[in-house]
């Protein structure tokens, strides 16, 4: 299946400070009573941005500054919890593009690749320079440049990491490995005959 | 050099390498319920595919179902939906549907191993995090996303790539009133929530040999609140015996050729780890959670951490943790006042969960004030615990006795917290907003533990509560 590469992913950022943000936090479980992904967008971080009459209450996502972002940034574990996809497709569907994190739960981190969105690693010290460049100048722009592994911000580069199978899989628009999985149905074939129990 | 069950599994069931270096794995067994798959389903009917391998797709209706209600259709016409999505997908893709009226029906990870679906030397993948649980029986099984279970329905196979191994071995003998709840809360506790990152936990020594396969279910269950992909312990004589004459589990002649199979999945003695942990039996206590994830967790006779008593690296989520679950810091964390008592999940909703806590429920009463509901993970287990009249002790303690299902582990369905109220829980998460309110506390900790805090109305301790000190002693 030919998919568009993703080499790139430029905009403006916002931080969402934090440790093991989960993907129920990340979206609710009473909002997952769907069956399609449409519109899950809108509950993004539902439970910690809004108060139970639909309020606001003070946090990164509803401050204007940051309105538009593309780019996630936050901390450890990033992701972890439940296997949802969910989570990933309301990041998407809200207008994220990229995630940096220090690190990511390893289900979420396959869901997100799967669906195109880079999750770049970056050291403590350097989510955490970033996060004062954005809180100085909410509008600066972020480039996450897939192909050499950086995070560029106002000037400042920060090295990122990247499972080699992600990033391979982007960079050369192989992401979602359906076409290919497809492509091996006689080597299914074949393993599935040696197994005794299928 | 020798192997372990994880590196025989893999090799046994690895198609080919892709193009990004990931490894096309052939998954034997896909089990599916109603929250993650009709997305899947969708994206299969756009691309207009088949479900490559029907009768190796098993589904069953775990999260979205009511426990008070039997009847369709439900009150809530969300559930309803997601109901019959996924009978017309099932019946339209020919995939053996687990449905209420078959009998069968319950929470995924209950009624696989339950059916003897689950069986060693498998690859089982399910759009589940606690897929981890069917490692029990020596199998390597994976919680993946909705696009996954696109590409297993599409062609049996999904893109991964290895993990490492982490042996974890617990050795001696567990205290009284200890149990395996208790077991893997200590080990999140001691290797952390995210310590298990590119790891398959092996769980190995004394006590996991010691152990019934329920319990064993219960340890890997979580394996996933620990950060790794897939938990394990290697098959033996105790996971055979409970196949042995499961609906599933192979017949006659094949029975013999399948245990040997099965026995040779095992790691070898001399196989090599990437890592070997050490813990001992006798240092594990009672272990309940505290904070915001299931790694916060301390002894029953622990008191609640301060943020100035925690590390730099944490001291921003033990205040975090703190702030959300209205906990005094340096309190005891005994006599801590509940509102709610869960018993169930996937994690400690089985036969032998209520069987415990039956021997000293018995007798004992709900302490006024506490909503205490006890849910069976699947109709297989209802119906034992029914014919053993346990379910009437639960109902003369004052426990509601509920139908099949998730409840109130996730509150999918109508079990849920109200504001903050604090839940002693048998469940796996304690995340923020999990149990169903967006401030909803909860607890961790062993199906006795929850008895005894439902009894009290507090967090206590239930050796002392029901007199188990006593009873190792005399």
């Amino acid at each position: 299946m030919a998919l568009a590469k993703i080499t790139e992913v430029r905009g403006r950022a916002v931080h969402v400070p934090g440790d093991d943000i989960d993907t129920d936090r990340i979206i609710p479980a009473r909002f997952m009573k769907c069956v399609t992904f449409d519109g899950l967008g809108e509950f993004l971080f539902y439970d910690v941005r809004k108060n139970a009459d639909g309020s606001d209450k003070p946090h990164p996502l509803n401050d204007p500054k940051h309105a538009g972002a593309t780019v996630l940034v936050s901390g450890a574990n990033f992701g972890c919890g439940s296997s949802r996809e969910h989570a990933p497709q309301a990041i998407y569907r809200y207008g994220f593009r990229g995630v940096v994190a220090e690190s990511f739960a390893e289900i979420f981190f396959g869901n997100c690749t799967t669906l195109g969105i880079p999750c770049f690693s970056v050291s403590r010290a350097d989510r955490e320079a970033l996060a004062a460049l954005l809180a100085a100048d909410p509008q600066a722009e972020v480039t996450m440049d897939v192909e050499k592994l950086e995070v560029r911000c106002a000037g400042k580069t920060f090295k990122a990491s990247l499972r080699d199978s992600a990033h391979k899989g982007l960079v050369t628009g192989q992401w979602d490995p359906i076409g290919e999985l497809l492509e091996g149905a006689p080597q299914i074939a074949k393993v599935a005959s040696g197994l005794a129990y299928v | 050099m020798g192997k372990t069950l994880f590196q025989k599994v893999w090799d046994a069931h690895a198609v080919r390498t892709l193009s990004n270096g990931q490894t096309q794995l052939f998954i034997g067994t896909h089990l599916i319920h109603e929250v993650t798959s009709p997305q899947a389903f969708g994206m299969l009917r756009d691309l207009g595919l088949k479900v490559a391998f029907p009768h190796r797709t098993f589904a069953t209706v775990d999260h979205i179902v009511p426990t008070d209600q039997f009847a369709e259709p439900y009150r809530d016409p969300l559930a309803q939906a997601m109901m019959d999505e996924l009978r017309k997908n099932c019946a339209e893709f020919g995939v053996t549907f687990f449905d209420r009226a078959t009998g069968k029906q319950g929470i995924v990870h209950i009624v696989g191993p339950e059916q003897g679906i689950t069986q060693p030397g498998t690859t089982i993948a399910c759009g589940d995090s606690h897929t981890s649980t069917h490692g029990a029986f020596g199998a390597v099984a994976f919680g993946i996303g909705t696009t996954q279970i696109r590409d297993l329905l599409a062609t049996q196979t999904m893109a991964i790539g290895p993990l490492k191994v982490r042996r974890i071995q617990v050795d001696g003998k567990l205290l009284p009133g200890v149990y395996a709840k208790d077991v893997i809360l200590h080990i999140i506790r001691v290797l952390g929530v995210n310590g298990g990152t590119g790891y398959a936990y092996e769980y190995a020594g004394e006590i996991f040999d010691g152990f019934s396969m329920e319990e064993r279910m219960t340890v890997c269950n979580m394996s996933i609140e620990g950060g790794a992909r897939v938990g394990y312990v290697n098959p033996d004589e105790t996971t055979f015996q409970y196949l042995k004459g499961r609906p599933y589990a192979p017949k006659a002649a094949e029975w013999e050729a399948a245990v040997t199979r099965w026995r040779s999945f095992a790691s070898d003695p001399d196989a090599t780890y990437d890592d070997v942990v050490h813990i001992r039996g006798e240092d594990i206590p009672p272990t309940v959670t505290w904070g915001i994830n299931p790694g916060q967790g301390i002894s029953i006779d622990e008191n609640v951490p301060s943020v100035e008593t925690a590390s730099e690296s944490e001291k921003a989520s033990v205040a975090e943790a703190l702030e959300y679950m209205k906990l005094e810091p340096g309190a005891p964390i005994k006599g801590t006042k509940i509102d709610v008592a869960f018993m169930g999940s996937c994690t400690n909703g089985r036969y032998s969960d209520f069987v415990e806590v039956a021997r000293y429920l018995a007798g004992r009463k709900v302490a006024p004030g506490v909503k205490a509901i006890a849910v069976p993970g699947s109709q297989g287990v209802a119906a034992i615990l029914k014919e053993k009249g346990i379910d009437r002790v639960f109902a003369e303690a004052g426990f509601e006795w509920r139908e099949a299902g998730c409840s109130m582990c996730l509150a999918m369905n109508p079990d849920k917290l109200v504001g903050d109220q604090l839940c002693a829980s048998s469940s796996n998460r304690n995340f923020k907003g999990r149990q169903g309110s967006p401030t909803g506390r909860t607890i961790l900790m062993s199906p006795l533990m929850v008895a005894a805090a439902a009894v009290e109305g507090r967090v206590s301790d239930a050796r002392e509560v029901f007199g188990i000190h006593e009873l190792a002693t005399a």
